[in-house]
């Protein structure tokens, strides 16, 4: 495990779910204070709760610097509009939104929209990887620099920099190009809960985060080395993605804190894991005490940074800005 | 009592109204550009902020069009973001009801209704083309007959969404079966601040007006001038009551445009300048070809008019609305053109029609009132040329002699966008 990188943690900050905006705020702040990478907040249209990625835009100008990640799921909705959506909250949150890739496999999901039948979840994770890629060739199909502000020839953008993606997957098509330019991120981050083999093989092939789980220090390291082996198959560079175990917690006393700190530095140590994800039994009572707890310990082992070096989430992931598909050789990306 | 009106802040657009070209143009895509304008709009008491959207990018003779501010943020995320900056400003997205599901996007309002405390609005459009189509899974289009079909029962079947919770907060499962859309089950989301968000229509067909007066709380309409403005307004409003409606229960707001000066003459030759810099050579080429159908790139916008004729079955143009018979048009350029000595470029700024109001700002403060008061309007939706200061001088210096005049609100009286507009919260229908 290369001790160069800082651990990565994350916390998801669901639970029952809230209506007001408040309740999110102050956890996503508190996790910020905290140092941590990112937030994620799952969704759901089976189950009562706001809309994720809407939560945490409302949350991003109350947070300077921690990544906010919303469930985004890709069977009943628009490849077009999620991309869209996804990257207005890169640009809102100015270089700090990633979106965590999930399907809608029940018949009582497929009711809410009538418009397609539930199938089974290998079909629709192939759809969520056209998605992934769909997305990803909307935000470059702007290139950087697209818009020049040109006065003496009355043209606002390089028209040459803007590419029709005319995409073509199994059960839908895009043609593009995006109406959002190209986000600061290039790409906004893509997590991929890769437990299932159905999205574990949409993660080797497009996700920048991977979460898996383990019991165990050496479980944990073979599914690390398994999902790099695979990025590396698809011509992914493995450097390029990370690999979190995800981790549930109840904290009750600052014991219980330390002893996570424990925990985590020990299998980080093992080169386990290159970070986690935390899925606190109750946010607000465990969040409190891992950011006062856990966090100070492991600041004080020298395995967590004290303060957010870089702005954006990629930066805090030590991933560089994505490079776009469409940029001709030589030209800027 | 004077009448109040209701002021809106339309977000710069992108078309020709907003001038890109000025040095103190800014960003129509990065965040603080959102917040300045929503801002000043709090700042000055305005009812709410609002967001237009195009889900393909224009095109002009097969190419994307690159002379207009190209390219923005999605409208319901930047929204939710800008309740974290403001308190009382309602937030209006424009969002096309052809190309989203009812279960999705009822619920995405009812999230930013929840979020803001109850200050969201949807503007409901109906684009049905087989251009815009292409980027989504219906591919296709509608009929042109069923776009407001669709769009009734969207909203429809969003209000059953909306209303599908208990007022104790429990869900309750619904069912809803119809020409377009067979669905059922449980909604995530309680029953938000404002009852139902706010609805706003903005098509200006006899369908679309009549949608209005059965559906909308709002129309967003073109009809900016005096005349034209009563007329509409009486229309739109004689259709209510068959709906069992009131007059007040829909406000009619014009999309507008402001030019202030220190004297009216000084205000008026602010003004002619911006109508020049809305249109450059390329633009006015552009705007002709618009009318033509046809490639005039060879002309000289300094130049003549063309003396061919418009081809009227001409595919140049996408993704734009169509405005009126090309020959008429075209006839009518002419003889402007010809008595006047015009060039194209000329001509093409002379028929671009003057900014709404015009003066210093205790005229403008007058004929606001007055347009108001006359029935022309119940409020105006302003529309800014500058990204992101243009309404800032409105604000600072119109509000205050609107509210002197006691024709505009100098604070909140409530929480919500309904409580602005005056609007009751929706009864729920169990
Ligand atoms: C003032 C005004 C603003 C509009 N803004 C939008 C918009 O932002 N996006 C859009 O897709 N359509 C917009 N429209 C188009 C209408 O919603 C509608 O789809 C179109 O006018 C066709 O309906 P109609 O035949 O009733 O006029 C606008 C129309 C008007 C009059």
């Amino acid at each position: 495990m290369p001790a160069t990188r800082p651990l990565h943690l994350a916390v998801d900050i669901g639970g029952p779910p809230h209506y007001e905006a408040r309740h999110y705020t102050a956890l996503a702040q508190l996790a910020e204070r905290g140092t941590l990478d990112f937030v994620t907040l799952g969704d759901s249209f089976a189950r009562p709760g706001l809309d994720a990625l809407a939560v945490l835009a409302r949350v991003a100008p109350a947070t300077e610097r921690i990544g906010l990640v919303p469930a985004v799921t890709t069977t009943h909705t628009e490849p077009f509009h999620v991309s869209s959506a996804v990257a207005t909250l890169d640009w809102v949150s100015r270089g700090r939104a990633g979106w965590s890739l999930e399907v809608s496999t029940t018949e009582a999901e497929a009711a809410l929209f009538g418009r397609r039948p539930a199938a089974p979840a290998a079909d629709l994770w192939h759809e969520a990887r056209e998605v992934a890629d769909v997305a990803a060739r909307l935000w470059d199909s702007w290139e950087d620099g697209a818009e020049i502000r040109d006065e003496p020839t009355g043209r606002f953008i390089d028209r040459d920099k803007l590419h029709y993606v005319d995409f073509v997957g199994s059960t839908f098509s895009v043609r593009g190009p995006a109406i959002v330019p190209r986000p600061p991120q290039g790409h906004p981050v893509t997590v991929i809960d890769a437990t299932a083999p159905e999205p574990r093989a949409a993660a080797v092939r497009h996700a920048d985060v991977a979460l898996v789980r383990a019991g165990d220090p050496a479980a944990a390291r073979a599914l690390r080395e398994e999902l790099r082996d695979r990025a590396r198959a698809h011509g992914r560079d493995p450097e390029r993605l990370r690999v979190l175990v995800q981790l549930p917690v109840a904290l009750h006393t600052t014991a219980d804190a330390v002893a996570l700190a424990g925990l985590i530095g020990d299998w980080y140590e093992q080169g386990a894991a290159e970070g986690f994800q935390l899925r606190p039994a109750e946010p607000e009572r465990d969040l409190a005490l891992l950011v006062d707890g856990t966090v100070p310990v492991l600041q004080h082992r020298g395995l967590m940074r004290r303060f957010y070096p870089g702005a954006t989430l990629r930066e805090h992931l030590g991933l560089s800005r994505a490079a776009n598909q469409y940029a001709q050789a030589g030209s800027p990306s | 009592m004077t009448k109040q009106m209701h002021l809106a802040a339309h977000f710069p657009g992108v078309n020709n109204t907003t001038v890109w070209a000025d040095p103190r143009s800014r960003s129509q895509i990065d965040f603080s550009s959102f917040v300045h304008l929503a801002r000043a709009a709090e700042r000055g008491r305005f009812d709410f902020f609002f967001l237009a959207e195009g889900l393909r990018l224009r095109e002009h003779k097969g190419r994307i069009h690159d002379l207009d501010v190209v390219g923005r943020p999605e409208s319901l995320t930047v929204l939710g973001a800008l309740a974290a900056v403001t308190e009382h400003l309602g937030l209006a997205a424009t969002v096309n009801a052809t190309f989203n599901e009812p279960y999705e996007l009822a619920r995405r309002f009812a999230s930013l209704d929840h979020l803001s405390g109850g200050r969201a609005a949807w503007n409901v459009v109906t684009s049905f083309d087989a251009f815009t189509g292409e980027n989504f899974r219906r591919g296709g289009y509608l009929d042109r007959a069923d776009r407001y079909t669709r769009a009734a029962e969207f909203v429809a079947t969003a209000r059953e969404l909306w209303d599908s919770w208990t007022p104790e907060g429990t869900p309750c499962p619904f069912a809803h079966q119809g020409q377009h859309f067979s669905i059922s089950g449980e909604f995530t989301v309680p029953r938000s601040p404002q009852g139902y968000p706010v609805v706003i229509q903005a098509g200006d067909s006899g369908e679309g007006r009549e949608f209005a007066a059965s559906t909308a709380d709002i129309v967003f309409t073109r009809h900016g001038t005096l005349e034209a403005g009563r007329e509409f307004y009486a229309d739109v409003k004689s259709r209510l009551a068959a709906y069992g409606r009131r007059p007040e229960d829909l406000k009619i707001m014009p999309g507008v445009t402001v030019v202030l000066g220190d004297t009216d003459a000084e205000a008026q030759e602010k003004a002619a300048d911006i109508r020049r810099r809305q249109i450059s050579p390329q633009n006015a080429i552009v705007a002709l070809e618009q009318i033509w159908g046809r490639d005039l790139s060879a002309y000289d916008p300094d130049g003549p008019l063309p003396d061919i004729d418009p081809d009227p079955d001409s595919e140049l143009v996408k993704g734009r609305v169509k405005v009126g018979d090309p020959f008429t048009v075209a006839a009518k350029w002419r003889a402007l053109s010809e008595a006047k000595g015009l060039s194209i470029r000329q001509t093409v700024i002379e028929t671009s029609g003057r900014q709404s109001f015009i003066g210093t700002p205790a005229s403008v403060a007058a004929q606001l009132t007055e347009f108001v008061a006359a029935d022309a309007a119940d409020g105006f939706i302003l529309v800014p040329h500058l990204t992101p200061g243009g309404l800032d001088d409105f604000v600072d210096q119109v509000v205050p002699l609107l509210q002197e005049r006691g024709a505009f609100r100098t604070e909140y009286s409530g929480p919500t966008l309904r409580s602005h507009l005056g609007l009751p919260t929706p009864v729920r229908k169990g």
